[in-house]
């Protein structure tokens, strides 16, 4: 690889947020003055590939420090890392949270996505749009993760340190006040509102949410915490899989996979290191659960991670959180770091002879790097795009290694497996969905937030909980990649084998109530439109056909009849090529919510 | 790409396509298998000298058991598959495909493509007038060869070209994401400004024609273009002592592009700039 780089170089501000990311330059190949020790340098080959990983959290410092990712910043990060430009300009413009093009400091992100839109958010937008001036990039945002205090805005403000800050529910003059100086806007309310039933001693999952406090470690061990890790060391690695195994513990990031089979599968590899990789991107839109457990229950997940690196035999852990949770990233960082401080994580865990650590790596803003390959691919530093499976993740994952890669939920579920034992956790739920699950509830309820019930709950019983209003007209089921169902099918037991005997799917435990005041043709074109924005690109099937499903249904509007009939037989067709033809799950299930809405409730019909 | 190893002979595996029982090497891709056994498989971001990254999804077949249809392409075959090429199910994507391609993108010089959209009875223009395009014209920005994405399929062939699979360059990448994303160099500016070294493997792997000579695009706009009215001859690069093998493709006497055989063991395809484009010089030393 013989690099070019072009001649614009960094400013001080750019170079100092990519110095203090990497330390100094070391020679002038990166960037530094001309020294005679040049002439001597050399770093090719394996070496430069070692730290392509770096380019992600390269590209936030540079746009956390100063709003955009100029020419020259991102020339002086490819010589700091051996990346070829055009490539980390093709990472740089793959991310929703990176502009390459100059832009205000401030970007305020207004939430125009499923429950803030049936909250009012057009009209939010619009108000506040008026009110600031040029100062502030306004964006329209995909869901924001906040469903449970729509309408929501997230506000940006690049500089040392970058400040966020949320406001939720938002009004105009809030949102202004987020956006116009994040510093002096009220703190967000604690994650217990989320949890209607927090302090409920039936709880499981949610049980230390609003109980203990997040930010310390000694409350954490005082309500059980590190209980589950000490059993693991006495079971040992092949013990903790069993009983993962035994207890049917099955993925809760949406595909449904039996846990302990994949955590068997890597720990069986001969193929070293193993990685541990933790999926904490939820963007799928009416999901915030992840979020509510790592905000309120942070060294649940710290623990859960070192159990589950203990049972597959990795030392590296990487939790990749969503780029827009930066409450979530800081409790995270500070569990991790308050963890490492007390021997919980580091090269001798407990004294008991296992090395593990976990980095924090945050996402940038796309919805496909949910999708584990494309995970790795963001995390190895390259575009995050999907690849074909197989080979599975469990033989060539992270950096071309065995990987296990796991949801939020999925691993903190292993807690209390480890501390009932298999046996009695199996007894939760229905035969095939074991232990409990939460669902993320809202839209048209009155108390919306997290819920913990044991599979098995009928959607009815999930939705009396919550406090479903009157006049409910649909529910969304699993998210935007989910499917509609009706007011008249509430007993849908929310089990995976009863949502997907009833056609429909359980997803994420998106549960995403609407009544008769919310437009539908509105929803689903939105919906739509969040589909062609997070494409990828990759594949001709989804990069094409959710342009032309968007085209249709703006087409389509609020016809109904005869007048919808081609448009309906078009979207049909280009369905169910997304679905038989596209590469990743993402267009597959690109056009789920549009049939069932013709389907099931009825649409256009 | 498919590259045969010599030395143990692999083992074979056994499967079907189409119910007929067929037996290929192990490592074999469905495609091998099935051009193997005489299917006609469409393929597009698939070539004989690259890795594909199975991005067109015309390729697409049937296998039992799997929930989604699959890539002929980068499939591996297994034992015990049952693979079918040209059930209803695979028909209707591939001609879904062939729509959504057409109404977003010039195959006008896409070999093949027209004929295709004739077999699968594709009708590109039932998305109407309005249907979204990227809307990209040529950009002639270098004497030597020019890109014109409104013909780009997005096949990713010149990039794996041009980067870890053969030139190392990494002169061009994908950016932008989803419908806009393009093919592009480093803030994506001309390519006189770029990392690129002219070595034209990118034209070479191109199925599109978005890539082309700049003496084939002159020609094409000023309408003398002319395959049928073209020779091509095989001979050696004079330029260095590795000898490349090239094929000059020469019409009224002119050298109109530069090639090399890709089933060559030496070139598989890829030349450098004097290869590629230095017969400029000896057209112009009279
Ligand atoms: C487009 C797309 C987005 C996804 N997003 C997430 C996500 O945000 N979090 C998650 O855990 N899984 C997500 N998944 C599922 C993951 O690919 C993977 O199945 C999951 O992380 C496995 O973990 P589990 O077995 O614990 O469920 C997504 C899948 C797709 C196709
Ligand atoms: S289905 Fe969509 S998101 Fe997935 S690889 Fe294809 S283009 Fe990318
Ligand atoms: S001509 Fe060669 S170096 Fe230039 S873009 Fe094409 S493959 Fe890359
Ligand atoms: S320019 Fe040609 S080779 Fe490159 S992606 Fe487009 S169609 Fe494929
Ligand atoms: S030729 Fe197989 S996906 Fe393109």
């Amino acid at each position: 690889m013989d690099l070019h780089f072009g001649a614009g170089g960094p400013t001080d501000d750019e170079r100092a947020a990519v110095d203090e990311l990497l330390g100094p330059p070391t020679s002038s190949w990166e960037g530094a003055d001309r020294r005679d020790a040049d002439l001597r340098w050399a770093r090719g080959g394996r070496a430069a590939r070692g730290r392509r990983h770096l380019l992600l959290p390269g590209l936030h410092a540079i746009n956390d420090r100063v709003g955009w990712i100029s020419a020259g910043a991102l020339t002086y990060l490819c010589r700091r890392l051996t990346v070829p430009p055009a490539e980390a300009y093709g990472v740089a413009t793959f991310y929703a949270m990176f502009s390459v093009e100059p832009r205000p400091a401030t970007v305020l992100r207004v939430c125009t996505d499923l429950a803030c839109a049936a909250a009012g958010a057009s009209d939010l937008c619009a108000g506040i749009e008026s009110r600031l001036g040029r100062g502030v990039q306004v964006e329209r945002s995909a869901c924001l993760g906040l469903c449970e205090r729509a309408p929501a805005a997230l506000a940006i403000k690049a500089g040392d340190p970058v400040r966020t800050a949320v406001s939720a529910p938002a009004t105009v003059q809030e949102a202004v006040l987020a956006a116009s100086s994040p510093d002096s806007a009220p703190e967000e309310p604690s994650p217990t509102t989320a949890v209607p039933q927090a302090g409920d001693p039936s709880l499981t999952l949610l049980r230390r949410v609003g109980v203990v406090d997040p930010s310390s470690l000694d409350d954490y061990r005082a309500h059980g915490g590190y209980a589950a890790l000490r059993r693991a060391f006495e079971l040992g690695p092949a013990g903790v899989i069993r009983e993962v195994t035994d207890s049917g513990l099955v993925g809760r990031g949406g595909a449904a996979f039996p846990t302990g089979r994949t955590w068997q599968a890597v720990a069986s590899q001969p193929d070293h290191p193993h990685h541990l990789v933790c999926n904490a991107n939820e963007s799928e839109p009416g999901a915030f659960k992840d979020r509510v457990i790592m905000e309120g229950d942070p060294y649940a997940l710290v623990e859960a991670m070192t159990v589950a690196a203990y049972a597959i035999g990795a030392h590296r852990g990487h939790l990749y959180l969503r780029g827009e949770y930066s409450r979530a990233a800081h409790r995270m960082q500070h569990a991790v770091d308050q963890a490492r401080a007390r021997g919980l994580l580091g090269d001798d865990i407990l004294g008991r002879g296992h090395a593990f650590d976990i980095e924090i790596r945050r996402g940038a803003g796309a919805y496909v790097c949910g999708e584990e390959t494309a995970l790795f691919r963001s995390l190895e530093g390259h575009r995050g795009e999907p690849r074909e499976k197989p080979p599975f993740p469990g033989e060539t994952g992270l950096f071309g290694r065995p990987t296990v890669a796991n949801n939020v939920e999925t691993l903190v579920n292993v807690l209390p497996i480890l501390a009932m034992g298999a046996p009695a956790y199996a007894m939760i739920g229905t035969e095939r969905s074991t232990g409990p699950k939460l669902f993320c509830v809202s839209g048209s309820v009155d108390r919306p937030g997290v819920y913990e019930l044991p599979f098995g709950a009928t959607l009815g019983e999930v939705l009396r909980l919550a406090g479903v209003r009157d006049g409910l007209r649909a529910v969304l089921l699993g998210g935007a990649a989910g499917s509609f169902v009706g007011p008249d099918e509430l007993d849908i037991p929310l089990t995976f084998e009863g949502t997907r005997e009833a056609g429909a799917t359980l997803g994420s435990g998106v549960v995403m109530a609407f009544d008769d005041t919310v437009p539908l043709p509105r929803l689903l074109l939105r919906i739509a439109e969040f589909f062609r924005a997070e494409s990828c690109g990759l594949c001709v099937p989804c990069r094409v056909g959710t342009v032309r499903q968007e085209e249709a249904l703006h087409r389509i509007g609020e016809r109904t009849g005869a007048a919808a009939a081609d448009d309906i037989a078009l979207l049909r067709e280009v369905g169910r090529a997304m679905r038989d033809a596209s590469a990743c799950g993402l267009g597959q299930n690109a056009w789920n919510a549009v049939e069932s809405a013709v389907d099931r409730l009825g649409m256009y019909g | 790409m498919t590259v045969t190893p010599l030395g143990i002979p692999r083992r074979l595996l056994e499967f079907t396509i189409d119910d007929e029982k067929t037996r290929v090497p192990e490592g074999s891709t469905l495609l091998d298998a099935c051009r193997a056994a005489g299917k006609d498989i469409p393929t597009l971001c698939h070539g004989d000298t690259l890795t594909p990254k199975s991005t067109c999804r015309i390729c697409v077949v049937e296998v039992e058991g799997s929930r989604t249809l699959v890539p002929a392409c980068s499939r591996k075959a297994e034992p015990g598959m049952a693979v079918r090429t040209d059930t209803a199910r695979v028909r209707h994507s591939r001609r879904i495909v062939l729509e959504l391609l057409a109404s977003s993108t010039d195959l006008s010089t896409t070999p093949k493509a027209a004929e295709w959209i004739k077999k699968y009875e594709a009708k590109p223009d039932r998305f109407g007038p309005d249907a979204a395009r990227p809307g990209e014209g040529p950009r002639v920005d270098n004497d030597l060869y020019v890109r014109d994405y409104g013909k780009c399929v997005l096949c990713y062939k010149c990039v794996d070209a041009c980067g870890e699979q053969w030139q190392n360059s990494f002169a061009i990448s994908v950016c932008g994401r989803g419908f806009d994303a393009r093919i592009a160099v480093e803030h994506d500016g001309p390519l006189a400004e770029s990392a690129c070294v002219y070595c034209g493997n990118c034209i070479e792997v191109c199925p599109t024609g978005a890539l082309s000579f700049r003496s084939e695009f002159d020609m094409r706009a000023a309408g003398t273009w002319d395959e049928s009215a073209q020779t091509a001859t095989a001979t050696v690069c004079a330029h260095c002592e590795v000898g490349c093998t090239l094929t000059l493709h020469v019409q009224d006497n002119e050298i109109v592009k530069v090639t090399s055989p890709h089933d060559n063991p030496v070139t598989h395809g890829n030349l450098c700039n004097k290869g590629r484009f230095g017969h400029q010089h000896v057209q112009n030393r009279d």
